[in-house]
């Protein structure tokens, strides 16, 4: 198969990007869908509703968002298709649990060592696995294989430590804020503003910075970035430890609005996955736009069919982005 | 149970070393899933598709064949065909669009499609019962779909006494699927040496020149998926006639995951390979049930984290250093090069 070859994502300079951006359809058509669904949705529903269900959207997005970066930057710079990325989200809980509820600290001493203790994870098996097999020359399918194995791992660890109960995060569950006549729970109003901070951040970090703009050649192409003497190995380092820390913050995020289980990654891992292709693979803002956009369309489903249905619409974006674009909102079409 | 869709109804023993029942629900586990994984086989190891909605397919079977007796009155044995037929079809529904995909994408896309179908048998409660599952009303047992089967399987034990005398209840389910097996892996086998079988291999290796043979790729994928599909749902009837209950949680992406832990076991393009891999990976895994630990701290959760972790630990060790498998050629392990 032609697995080796991968989406090509020219990032030519920034300026011509952007204009070359608004001039692609199908960014501008994707809004106009939102638009247009959002405005259905008001005129059916009403505009406090679909307000109310878009707040929950964001928080939803704001964890799908988190979740997605780190895995389509793994995706689009080592071409790893990483299913044990979940499982960093669950990992990630289950240490912000140990800190929070375990040991009785402040829950934002949990969110920082949860990040800490899930980046070190994914440094730890960049060594261990990663680098190797790359070594190797590992084809798609050994990989993929691998990170699933690797999911069941580090499933295993958790449930022999914390068992299948259903846990909590000592979090307010019940105060409310009101604003603008919407009810918006306490943890849930901290989940999207600590979500939309930590996206902002991202991505000015990846547009500014001279490491994002590393991370983006490595994702064109890892030989020609190496040849052009950038030390791949360190942004690979960082890509890593990128991607486990902003895993670990979605799974804290995710831990705080619902519950944890040992399958709480897993269950979120294909709306991420969704949010990564919608996005583009390798294109961090994309994933971050994408993230949100399923958040909120799942949320507002509930507005018009039953909300134990909500789950697929994920999925149901997954699909059609694949059938109709597979490279994504902002890719371009290339071997796919 | 989430986590562990093989779980076997029997306490922790030693006795289970000498339990032939023991062993021979552990020899329908793994002939369900030899059949499963000889699909599989097709797909990635001779096809180069890697897909990973398996689960789905059985789904399918399960669903349709009870759904077809219990609410649409079909006789059993019609009722199979038509489950397998409907496999087939959604197959090729979902590969027309898919198959276009690259590898990597086709593989997420087909976990996408099973998540699709084990989220409509969890809510569409008036068709498929939900949570609660598909299984035959004790208020009414002249229509259930383990009816026919339990004549027949009564008729072969009558048989079988004559050579043993009260052979076990699940005996003839055994007889049954490795028959299946071995009918599967002698038809596709043969298949293998045929045009058809080398065309699919050509893709395998490198689906351009394929194409540039003239040959219409596409067609031949689809063929491909659609017997798995159709070996996929043989296997949700075998998993329906072993469990008293049709669940949701039984064709969870877990199922796929650990098919393919046994294609990976028994060696990639090794169709008698994937048999014996079955056979040893869940004589492996069930075994761990004669391992007779202290309850604290080995809680029945932890044992079955155990089991999850040697899934992991093989999956690991032998994409690292054993691709190919037990019985696989390192040549046919290509995919992704």
């Amino acid at each position: 198969m032609e697995a080796g070859q991968m989406t090509e994502q020219v990032a030519p300079a920034v300026g011509e990007r952007l204009s070359d951006r608004l001039r692609r359809r199908p960014w501008l058509g994707a809004i106009a869908v939102i638009v247009a669904i959002f405005l259905a949705l008001v005129a059916g529903e009403g505009l406090h509703d679909v307000a109310q269900t878009g707040v929950n959207g964001l928080s939803l997005g704001a964890i799908y968002a988190l979740g997605a970066v780190g895995l389509t930057l793994v995706y689009g710079i080592l071409k790893l298709v990483n299913f044990a990325h979940g499982d960093f989200l669950t990992f990630g809980a289950y240490m912000a649990y140990l800190v929070n509820v375990t040991w009785g600290m402040p829950l934002i001493l949990g969110v920082f060592w949860a990040m800490i203790a899930t980046a070190l994870l994914g440094l730890l098996f960049e060594r261990l696995l990663w680098s190797p097999m790359r070594a190797k020359h590992a084809g798609f399918l050994q990989l993929i294989l691998m990170s699933i194995g690797l999911a069941f791992l580090l499933r295993a660890i958790i449930q022999w430590f914390w068992s299948t109960d259903i846990r909590v995060l000592d979090v307010n569950a019940t105060s409310t804020v009101d604003f603008l006549g919407l009810r918006i729970g306490q943890t849930q109003l901290i989940v999207v503003i600590v979500g939309v901070v930590v996206i902002i951040g991202i991505g000015l970090m990846l547009r500014l910075t001279l490491l994002g703009k590393q991370m983006r050649a490595l994702s064109d192409d890892l030989e020609l970035a190496e040849t052009a003497g950038i030390d791949t190995r360190r942004v690979i380092n960082y890509t890593w430890i990128f991607a486990g820390a902003l895993a670990g913050l979605a799974g804290v995020l995710a831990g705080a609005t619902t519950d944890l289980r040992p399958e709480l990654g897993f269950e979120l891992l294909l709306p991420i996955f969704a949010a990564v292709i919608l996005g583009g693979i390798g294109d961090a803002f994309g994933a971050l736009a994408a993230g949100m956009v399923i958040g909120v369309m799942t949320e507002w489903s509930t507005l018009v069919i039953d909300a134990r249905w909500k789950t697929a619409v994920g999925f149901l974006v997954l699909i059609i982005a694949l059938i109709v674009r597979p490279q994504g909102i902002f890719g371009k079409a290339k071997t796919i | 149970m989430s986590l562990d869709p093989g779980a076997l109804p029997l306490a922790v023993t030693f006795d289970a070393l000498t339990n032939t029942s023991f062993w021979i629900s552990v020899g329908v586990i793994a002939g369900t899933y030899a059949i499963v994984a000889v699909g599989l086989q097709l797909n990635t190891g001779f096809t180069g598709i890697v897909n990973f909605g398996q689960a789905a397919f059985m789904a399918i079977g399960a669903y349709t064949m009870a759904i077809l007796v219990l609410k649409a009155g079909f006789s059993f044995w019609l009722s199979l065909p038509c489950a397998v037929l409907a496999a087939m079809i959604f197959g090729v529904i979902v590969g027309l669009p898919a198959l276009r995909l690259r590898a990597d994408y086709f593989a997420i896309a087909t976990i996408a499609m099973a998540e699709v179908v084990r989220l409509f048998a969890q809510n569409a409660r008036g068709l498929t019962g939900g949570n609660e599952g598909l299984f035959c009303d004790p208020n009414n047992p002249s229509n259930c779909y383990t009816n026919s089967w339990r004549h027949l399987s009564d008729s072969i034990n009558n048989f079988v006494s004559n050579f043993w005398s009260n052979p076990d209840a699940l005996f003839p389910l055994l007889l049954v699927i490795w028959v299946t097996v071995g009918v599967a892996i002698f038809v596709l086998r043969r298949l293998q040496r045929t045009p058809w079988g080398r065309v699919l291999r050509a893709i395998r290796e490198d689906e351009d020149a394929a194409q540039a043979l003239g040959k219409n790729t596409l067609l031949y994928k689809l063929q491909s998926l659609a017997i798995s599909a159709c070996l996929g749902a043989i296997a949700g009837f075998f998993l329906a006639l072993n469990l008293a209950t049709i669940h949701p949680l039984d064709f969870e992406p877990l199922v796929t995951f650990f098919a393919f832990s046994v294609l990976i076991l028994g060696g990639m393009g090794s169709y008698r390979g994937v048999a014996v891999g079955s056979v040893l990976f869940w004589f492996v895994l069930e075994g761990t049930r004669f391992i007779d630990l202290p309850d604290p701290p080995f809680t029945e959760t932890r044992i079955a984290s155990i089991r999850l972790a040697i899934t992991g630990l093989l999956l690991i060790g032998l994409m690292a250093f054993r691709p190919q498998g037990l019985f696989g050629k390192r040549e046919e392990m290509v995919i992704g090069e």
